[in-house]
């Protein structure tokens, strides 16, 4: 499979913090791979320095064969990469068409407006929110927002797609549908990190599984695999004997 | 085109009726008038559209009313100077835009308060060109009589009102628009599905003091004599805040008639209170915050709740 | 020794310029209000103690005593009556508002003192002394030293005092003093009148040096600025590093381009610190 995106040695320091070290990583296309890892492992901040929202402070990020390390988000966002955000940032006065037509409008330039919004009509029914439509973003539930943010991101033709976290504060049925989504994603082709915290979602939707943990990657492969690393174990339970002790939290 | 747009054109053509009924005095006004449209209709487009608190308008006011001030006194005919005053104030504010529209809202504010500084420093010690401190007298090629003069700047504010209102609805109706209103939202989604925030902050930054500095050059040529005090004066970033906060922030046409009930306050304060007029001002600048805070027009208070909240 | 006189006439400058903006960078870091009266309520100041001395002939020291008491009721009173009622507006309505005040309050005083210039002078004169070969007026001096005692003042109310604790935990986390039971509406209006009061105690100063007019109030809030963006945000100690900084700026920009040139040499740095350092020198969380 030929990869679309590769990460080489990546670092990211927050003043004295070490967020991220030293991160290596190949994404083929086509694939479905699950990030996970305990809070603060540097997950969300690892689809940040590959977005350009907060650069790699060492190491390098190839997209499709191009550097992207210092290239700014809106660029990566027009080369192909979206992503979705765990606290969902829609345009709160927009109507969730012109969220979407928002982000089918800024992602290739020469679009018109015209079109944006003919194209948003579809992916808008693609996630089940054509009769919302009209609806101002900050009236709808939050289920319905996670799907704007994900109908959003469709609509920039992603090559790569980063979910982080789409199915945190849903009940199960939303989960289920969110994982239905996802599922027919994938059928289409397209390449999808996502981070997640259920781990029924992760097995059930992921063909492989990257595990980050204090900023350092410590487990990449099969589910089965990494579901049985000593590491993962140790790094999951060990944390769970912190936040008994009172460390953590 | 939206109706608001169209009683805003309809506005701006009865204006155009004044020089028909008044005198002097209302001719005066009528310009002036013209001018604060002109001033709030281009705050807007940075203040109210991206949702950026800029205090810079008197700085580009003043630039304007120099460059257009300076060519004038050298003998370039209005119709060359003003647009050259408006390019100008263009291509230093989106220069000037693309770094200051980094910082957002108290040191966004704070950055563009102290353009009016450094530009009136500027224009006072490059006493060879501007005359510094002593002021610029700007003779006037040929007189027709005084009305006819008056008439005649009238009718050139009123163009450039006409031709900035046009360019504000063309704005809003555009991707432009629609991306500086994204941008007020929310910058960091904004960025994130592919929009080139800082490009579109600098064109809007850039718009807004195009017709700002045009309308100095205009008001240069119609004064005869500016002196940085005068034309870097902070009211002028001031009055188009309370104008478009009277309007009601957003709309074009809000903040034009906002502009005009300002310059009625302004009016009558002036004529009754010459001596505490400022303090008068700030009274009625007081008042309004405190009971009037969505503007005179309901229609643009939803605006002024959701739109200004990362301002 | 012109670089030791450049030197020592920036220490004992920037120490005034820090007494002029700590004020104003206090009621920014709690209240997030960027001030706009705060240049003519250290005009108000300096006219107390110029209508204190020529009227009652009270020594300027003791114009400090009455003018801290005096502005800081005042402040209070504006930001329970005024300022309050907007405080959560954006910064374009909160910015306005103080502009309005400052357009009444200076228009007053022009109204009751006339625009023209005054100055405050001593009788006797308190002469100049030498230190290191370089003259310097003793009531300069003085004032520095006043200055330096106010700041100090600030700096042990902010440490020592419930109340003082009280606005740096506002400052730094607003919601979270709220639910530790701060009342930070009381908070607020005292940090304001803290504000106004070091404002009006910096005015009585600059009487002493600076002649007195409606018309510097501009001054004195522009300088206010600068220091607050070049030290950093809400530390005393940045106060002082931003009014030193801005000292020797504007000492070795006149020394270097002429007078003229050193306000405009002091607002490009400005934003140029905007920019590139927007936290300060020493710019870090919480006002100590």
């Amino acid at each position: 499979m030929p990869e679309i995106l590769r990460l080489q040695s990546v670092s990211r320091r927050f003043g004295g913090l070490q967020a991220l070290r030293d991160i290596s990583l190949t994404v083929n296309k086509g694939e479905v791979i699950g990030l996970i890892g305990p809070n603060g492992a540097g997950k969300t901040t690892l689809v940040n320095v590959v977005t350009g929202v907060t650069p790699a402070t060492g190491g390098a990020v190839v997209f499709d064969g191009e550097d992207i390390t210092k290239v700014k988000t809106y660029r990566s966002a027009r080369l192909g990469l979206s992503r979705t955000f765990q606290i969902v940032q829609p345009f709160a006065e927009f109507s969730a068409l012109d969220n979407v037509a928002a982000a089918a409008l800024f992602s290739k330039p020469g679009e018109s407006l015209k079109a944006a919004r003919e194209e948003a009509r579809r992916h808008l029914a693609f996630v089940g929110l054509e009769a919302q439509a009209a609806q101002e973003a900050a009236t709808l539930t939050l289920a319905m927002r996670k799907r704007l943010e994900l109908a959003k991101a469709l609509a920039m033709r992603p090559k790569l797609l980063f979910l982080d976290e789409v199915n945190a504060g849903l009940n199960s049925a939303e989960v289920e549908r969110a994982t239905a989504l996802i599922h027919q994603l994938a059928a289409d082709g397209i390449t999808i990190v996502m981070i997640e915290h259920l781990m029924k979602v992760v097995l059930n939707v992921c063909s492989r599984i990257v595990v980050l943990h204090n900023g350092r990657l410590i487990a990449d492969g099969q589910p089965r695999d990494v579901m049985t690393n000593p590491a993962v174990i140790e790094a999951y339970l060990g944390q769970q004997y912190a936040q008994r002790a009172g460390v953590h939290g | 085109m939206s109706r608001s747009n169209l009683i805003l054109l309809a506005l701006i053509a009865c204006i155009a009726a004044l020089p028909m009924f008044g005198g002097a005095y209302a001719l005066r006004l009528g310009t002036i008038a013209c001018m604060y449209a002109i001033l709030a209709l281009s705050w807007n487009v940075v203040g109210g559209l991206a949702g950026y608190p800029s205090f810079a308008t008197a700085a580009f006011f003043g630039l304007g009313a120099y460059i257009g001030g300076v060519l004038l006194a050298r003998g370039m005919p209005l119709a060359a100077a003003v647009p050259i005053a408006g390019i100008g104030s263009f291509l230093v504010a989106a220069l000037l835009g693309a770094a200051l529209l980094r910082l957002r809202g108290h040191y966004f504010a704070i950055a563009s308060l102290s353009l009016i500084e450094v530009f009136r420093e500027v224009v006072n010690n490059a006493t060879d060109l501007t005359g510094g401190g002593m002021g610029l007298n700007i003779p006037l090629s040929a007189s027709a009589g005084v009305m006819a003069d008056a008439t005649f700047f009238f009718y050139a504010m009123w163009s450039l009102l006409l031709v900035t209102a046009v360019m504000v609805m063309a704005v809003s109706l555009s991707k432009l628009g629609f991306g500086l209103s994204c941008i007020r939202q929310n910058e960091t989604a904004a960025n994130m599905v592919g929009l080139n925030t800082t490009l579109y902050k600098s064109i809007a930054f850039g718009l807004s003091a195009c017709f700002v500095g045009s309308a100095g050059g205009i008001y240069a040529a119609w004064v005869h004599y500016i002196d940085p005090s005068d034309v870097f004066d902070i009211l002028y970033s001031v009055k188009p805040i309370v104008m478009a906060l009277i309007g009601g922030l957003g709309s074009p046409l809000g903040v034009t008639v906002g502009a005009f009930v300002y310059l009625g306050l302004e009016e009558v304060v002036w004529r009754n209170y010459i001596q505490i007029h400022s303090g008068v001002l700030g009274i009625i600048i007081v008042l309004l915050l405190l009971f009037l805070p969505h503007g005179l027009m309901s229609v643009g208070s939803w605006r002024w709740r959701r739109g200004m909240k990362n301002a | 020794m012109f670089a030791a006189q450049i030197l020592i006439n920036a220490l004992v400058l920037g120490c005034l310029y820090a007494c002029i903006a700590i004020g104003f960078s206090l009621v920014w870091g709690v209240l997030n209000v960027i001030n706009l009266i705060h240049g003519s309520f250290i005009v108000l100041g300096a006219y107390l103690a110029w209508s204190l001395y020529q009227g009652f002939h009270v020594s300027p020291w003791y114009a400090l005593v009455i003018a801290a008491p005096l502005f800081f009721v005042f402040g209070y009173v504006i930001q329970r009556i005024v300022l309050n009622r907007v405080i959560t507006a954006p910064v374009l309505v909160t910015l306005t508002m103080t502009f309005g005040l400052d357009l009444i309050l200076n228009n007053a005083m022009i109204y009751y003192f006339k625009a023209d210039y005054r100055k405050l002078t001593l009788k006797p004169p308190m002469g100049s002394v030498s230190i290191f070969d370089v003259v310097v007026p003793v009531d300069r001096l003085v004032a520095t030293i006043a200055a330096l005692a106010l700041t100090g003042i600030l700096y042990l109310i902010l440490r020592r005092l419930r109340v003082g604790r009280a606005i740096v935990a506002v400052r730094l986390d607003r919601d979270a003093a709220v639910l530790m039971g701060v009342d930070v509406n009381a908070i607020y209006a005292i940090a304001f009148g803290l504000g106004t009061a070091l404002a009006g105690c910096a005015g009585v100063l600059m009487a002493l040096i600076f002649p007195i007019s409606p018309l510097t109030s501009t001054a004195y809030l522009g300088k206010a600025f600068v220091v607050c963006v070049l030290g950093g945000l809400g530390s005393v100690s940045g106060a002082l590093a931003g009014g030193v900084l801005l000292a020797l700026i504007e000492g070795v920009g006149s020394a270097m381009f002429g007078p003229a040139h050193a306000t405009t040499l002091s607002f490009v740095l400005l934003i140029v610190f905007l920019i590139l350092r927007p936290q300060g020198l020493l710019g870090r969380k919480g006002f100590e």
